[in-house]
Formats: structure tokens, C-alpha cells, sequence
């Protein structure tokens, strides 16, 4: 009789899930826009090639040495180029339009050319513009400015073949039997965001045990002849199965749209879905028990789990946060999930990688789900 | 059949029951009154297992009623004084969950759900939501999900409050028969004219305490010298005019 009440429990919560029509947008239409979004500007596929970074240059000098520049910025990997008038790229850097600009003066050739073969030359400057909020670009313009208007210069005063006196050779490292593993940032603004939402989906299943409360229906749960384990167990299993739909549909839209691959272990990547489905469940059952009324619990839990994702990476990579709080953010369990996830997608990695994070967000379940059950108000006055 | 037995409940320093003792027949209605905050809804709460007594005893068929799942818990349904259903979800939806709580399923349970739905004349609505339904087809469908697994006792906590006529009138006819079926029937309400249509047997709880439990004629004749001419003025006399919370 417990299984059959335990089904019939997660068939009605599935069934009431699915004909809210605000709750079914939110969990799965809601996160793919938003991981989209953030996908895009985070940079994108990046098996499909580095993001370039946009810039205007304005050649004011028109000499063979500076059209070599120009010419030779165009052709870079790391730059997409513009050439314009010097009012023009001030112009767009001013509006936010493109990050860096950079203005070639008159007589900058003859000039550059002239300080390199005398030393004590008055210098020529090349200009270059920038949007304050936007500092890292400057720094990659300028090295790749750097170098071409060396060689530019050299190749002028009659070196046949100007070049650094080095090599430079890159590799993105991630797995290396993992044939489809590669940095692509959709992989981690779709984790983020369905694990976000996932937690919003949980949150709203714990608050709707408060209005079954306030609307008789725990009454009448409680009068039927079912343990206490029965109830809360089919509560964690509808909650787990909503979140876990939630996360699968957000990551399958993912890999249909932007290319996004499970490069390691496909049963690593259902592990860490799973735990952090059931952490999501046990979140949920703790605010039902913790919370008096649907509307405080509404408020309090929102901004519980928006501090849980904030701090857990699911909005930016973990490793950009400074490093004290990369540690202190290792008690949040969204950064085990991020981490599992991110570890079983992009990164290529395999089982191994998803065991740790697996048995922690399990640990968090187990610890939220206790903690619920004690403080649950079983009794009805 | 139903026999509670000196229960006490207290909340904090708060005594909400005290020594609370009465039975409910076979084929007999009894009717449960008392002002706001007299004990009703936690005498009912405690009969039907959502809390626990401190002292005393709920008895069902001789047996007592103990814990989460006694099957005892089986032979009594309620009919809370919410209407606790689930607004989204279809009459037939609603009934397929509260009676698989009691086990049912398959054929027992389709069964069941159509005895249940055509006592409540809402057989010919079971597919529609119930949040298309008016007030007092959801009471009656309230009162179909408290039978579904067919009790022996039925604990109904103000059932017609918020109904028209029609649909009170309705109620009381399905109470009637259920009353003809054998059915033990604890009922609660605030409408003294209901438990003088309804009731074999009338209980009036004041401040937790049981201060009268008697037939209706039994009740007029020995409120006053020369006798009662309402159950209105018998209540009032017994609980006080002054205003509750």
C-alpha cells in the first residue's frame, strides 16, 4: 500500500506541475533563454575558434609602413578589425560599441622609423582608446599591436623577414581521449542555469506543502494510513523528477542549439544530475519545514538559492572569484554541481571526476532531508 | 463503533480538550457544537490521527487507534472543513490520488470513484477541473473524497459552510443515506438547524469540556424548568452570550 500511495503522490505532483502552465515556462523556457544569453557573451563555442576581440583603427599617417599595420591587424586570429576615421572610433568606444580603438597619427611611419635607426628620436605614439569596464581587451589589443607594428617597421629599415626571435605555440588542455571535449561556454551558463532553476522548481514543490497545509490537503494526506517516510519519500521523488527534467531539458536544448557535447562520462554527468536533483529535493523539504507561511518562504527561499548559485559559480566560473572565496564557496552545494557538471561536459573528464562531487551533493541531500524531518510539524492542532 | 474515550490535548499552557468523552453509533449522525475555540477541530483532528492525545483514547471498534499507519485509520474518512482538493486537477484526478492513499487501485478503485462521484451527483462532471466547479459542487466533491475507500465512520468538519441551499440540501441527502448505509457519522458545524434536522445524538464542547451530551428532545427538555423552545437557546445557555474571537 506505501508504493502504491508513494506513486500516486509523485503522479499528482507531476501532473499538477505540468498543468502550470507559469511553472512549466519557468522551469524549462526560462533557463534555456538565460543560459543562452549568457552563453553567447561568455564567448561562445570555442572548438568553433577563439572569440575575436573587435577594434577600430583609424590610420591617420596612410603610409606603406602604417597600411602594413593595419593590414597585418586584419589579418590576425585574435582581432576583428574595423578600419575608420579617428572621430568614428572615438566615437564607438565612447558608446560602449567596441572595447578598443586605436588611432595611427600622421607621419607615424617616417617618424617610428627615424626613433629606431637614430635611439634618441622623438618618438611617434600610437593612440589607443578604451571602454573603462572593459580593461582585459586593452592589454590583448595592445601586445598584437605591438607586434605587427615591430614587424612593419623592421620589414621597412630592410629586414627581409622580420620576426620574433621565438616561437609561441597554444593548446587548449582538456581531456585527452575525449574527442569531443573543448571549451564551450553554453556548456557552463546551461549548467548554471539549470541548476538555478532546477532550485527554483524544488523551492516552489516545498512551498506548495505549505499551501496543502494551509488548504486542508495535509490534513487529509495525514488522516490516510501512510508512514511518515512514505510521504516525505514521495515528496523527494517528484521533486527529484521535476528537477531532473528540468536540468535534462535545459542541457538537451544545449546540445541540439549550440553544439554543447557530454565530452566525459555520460554516466558520470546522469550522477551528478541526479544528486544534485535529490540536494535540490532535500533544499525544497527544508523550506517546507523550516518556513510558517508561503509567502515568507517564498521570499526567504528566493534569496537563499540566488546567493547558493551566485556563490556556487553558476553564473561565472568559480575561478574568476578571488581565492579565498573560491575555498569558502566549497560549503555551497551548487559548486559541487557546477564543478561535476562542467568536469563531465566541456573539461572531457571521466567517471572518476563526477565520484566526489556525486557523494557531496548526495551528503547535502541526506543532511537537508534529516533536518527536515525533524523539524517538520507532522501535527495538526 | 466510534468511541472516544477522557482524551486531553494542550498546546503550551493552552488547554484545547480536557477529559473529552462520547460515542458515535452505527447509523446515527452525532452532532458536534461549540463557539470558536471550544475544541471541536482538535477532538476531530485527534479521532482522526493528525495529532495525538495526551490522556485518553480513541477507539475504533473496541480497537485503539495508534500511529501513522494503523489500519484502523482505514475505517474512518474525513471531510475537512477546507475544501482540500487540488483545483488544477480533474474530479476523477482528485479521487484517484486520495483513494490510492487508502490503497486502492485498479479496478477496486475505478469502482470506488464511480460510487462515490454518482452519491455526490457529479458523476457526469468527473472529467471537467475542479476549479470550473462552483462552491458547493466542490463540497460535495469534498464530501466524495472523504468516503472513497468506504468508512465505517465519517468525520465531517463543518461540510456545508459557504453553500447554497440547493447544495446543503444535497449534502443532507447524501448524509441521510450514508446515515441508512450504517455509517457513524461525527458532524461539526455552527448551524444549529443542520444538527436539528441531522442529528441523532448532540455534544456540545465549552472551553475543552464536554457540557452536554443528549438527544435534542433530551437537550430541550433539560435546559430550562419548563423546557427549550430552540437548540439556539439551549447552546447560548450552556456556552454564554459573550462574544468569542
Amino acid at each position: 500500500m506505501a508504493l502504491t500511495a508513494l506513486l500516486a503522490m509523485v503522479r499528482k505532483d507531476l501532473r499538477l506541475f505540468m498543468s502550470d502552465r507559469r511553472a512549466v515556462i519557468v522551469a524549462f523556457a526560462v533557463p534555456i533563454f538565460i543560459g543562452a544569453f549568457i552563453g553567447s557573451i561568455t564567448g561562445g563555442n570555442t572548438r568553433e575558434g577563439r572569440p575575436r576581440v573587435n577594434v577600430a583603427i583609424a590610420d591617420g599617417d596612410n603610409s606603406a609602413v602604417s597600411q602594413a599595420i593595419v593590414e597585418a591587424a586584419r589579418a590576425d586570429e585574435n582581432l576583428n578589425v574595423t578600419v575608420t576615421t579617428e572621430a568614428d572610433a572615438r566615437d564607438r568606444v565612447e558608446k560602449g560599441a567596441i572595447a578598443v580603438g586605436a588611432i595611427v597619427p600622421q607621419g607615424f611611419g617616417d617618424g617610428s622609423i627615424s626613433a629606431l635607426r637614430e635611439q634618441n628620436g622623438t618618438r611617434p605614439e600610437l593612440e589607443i582608446l578604451y571602454d573603462p569596464s572593459r580593461t582585459i581587451e586593452v592589454g590583448l589589443v595592445q601586445g598584437v599591436l605591438t607586434q605587427h607594428i615591430m614587424q612593419a617597421i623592421t620589414r621597412a629599415v630592410g629586414v627581409p623577414r622580420p620576426q620574433l626571435p621565438f616561437g609561441v605555440s597554444t593548446a587548449a588542455v582538456t581531456a585527452r581521449n575525449a574527442p569531443y571535449a573543448g571549451y564551450n561556454s553554453y556548456a557552463h551558463s546551461f549548467a548554471g542555469m539549470g541548476i538555478q532553476f532546477l532550485l527554483f522548481s524544488a523551492l516552489n514543490l516545498g512551498i506548495e506543502m505549505l499551501v496543502e497545509r494551509e488548504r486542508g490537503l495535509w490534513a487529509r494526506l495525514r488522516s490516510a494510513p501512510i508512514s511518515r517516510f512514505t510521504i516525505v519519500g514521495g515528496k523527494i521523488a517528484s521533486i527529484t523528477i521535476i528537477s531532473l527534467m528540468t536540468l535534462l531539458v535545459s542541457f538537451g536544448f544545449a546540445m541540439i542549439m549550440f553544439k554543447v557535447r557530454i565530452a566525459g562520462s555520460l554516466t558520470g554527468f546522469l550522477a551528478v544530475s541526479i544528486a544534485c536533483s535529490m540536494m535540490a529535493a532535500g533544499f525544497g523539504l527544508l523550506i517546507a519545514a523550516l518556513g510558517n507561511s508561503p509567502k515568507t518562504a517564498r521570499g526567504v527561499s528566493t534569496l537563499a538559492s540566488l546567493v547558493m548559485v551566485m556563490l556556487g559559480g553558476a553564473w561565472v566560473p568559480t575561478f574568476i572569484f578571488p581565492k579565498w572565496m573560491q575555498q569558502v564557496t566549497l560549503v555551497v552545494p551548487v559548486r559541487w554541481a557546477v564543478d561535476g557538471l562542467d568536469a563531465t561536459t566541456w573539461r572531457g573528464l571521466g567517471l572518476t571526476s563526477a565520484i566526489v562531487p556525486t557523494l557531496v551533493l548526495l551528503a547535502f541531500a541526506a543532511v537537508f532531508t534529516a533536518i527536515a524531518l525533524v523539524r517538520f510539524r507532522w501535527e495538526e492542532a | 463503533m466510534l468511541e472516544i474515550r477522557n482524551v486531553r490535548k494542550t498546546f503550551g499552557s493552552l488547554v484545547a480538550v480536557d477529559d473529552v468523552s462520547f460515542t458515535v453509533e452505527p447509523g446515527r449522525l452525532t452532532g458536534l457544537l461549540g463557539p470558536n475555540g471550544a475544541g471541536k477541530t482538535t477532538t476531530v483532528s485527534m479521532i482522526a490521527g493528525l495529532t495525538r492525545p495526551e490522556r485518553g483514547s480513541v477507539l475504533v471498534h473496541g480497537q485503539p487507534l495508534s500511529g501513522d499507519t494503523d489500519p484502523l485509520k482505514r475505517k474512518i474518512g474525513l471531510v475537512p472543513q477546507d475544501l482540500a482538493l487540488y483545483d488544477e486537477l480533474t474530479a476523477r484526478d482528485n479521487l484517484r490520488y486520495f483513494g490510492a492513499l487508502y490503497g486502492l487501485a485498479g479496478q477496486a478503485l475505478a469502482t470506488a470513484m464511480q460510487a462515490a462521484l454518482t452519491l455526490v451527483g457529479l458523476a457526469d462532471r468527473a472529467g471537467d477541473r475542479v476549479k470550473t466547479f462552483s462552491g458547493g459542487m466542490k463540497r460535495r466533491l469534498n464530501l466524495a473524497a472523504g468516503l472513497l475507500h468506504d468508512p465505517d465512520i465519517l468525520l465531517l468538519d463543518e461540510p456545508t459552510v459557504g453553500v447554497d441551499p440547493q447544495s446543503r440540501n444535497a449534502i443532507f441527502d447524501n448524509l441521510e443515506e450514508l446515515k441508512r448505509r450504517g455509517k457513524a457519522l461525527l458532524y461539526t458545524t455552527h448551524y444549529m438547524e443542520e444538527v436539528e434536522r441531522l442529528a441523532d445524538r448532540i455534544v456540545i464542547i465549552y472551553n475543552g469540556k464536554v457540557v452536554a451530551n443528549d438527544t435534542l428532545s433530551g437537550l430541550y427538555a433539560g435546559a430550562t424548568p419548563g423546557g427549550a423552545k430552540s437548540l439556539e437557546s439551549v447552546f447560548l445557555t450552556l456556552t454564554g452570550r459573550s462574544l468569542r474571537d
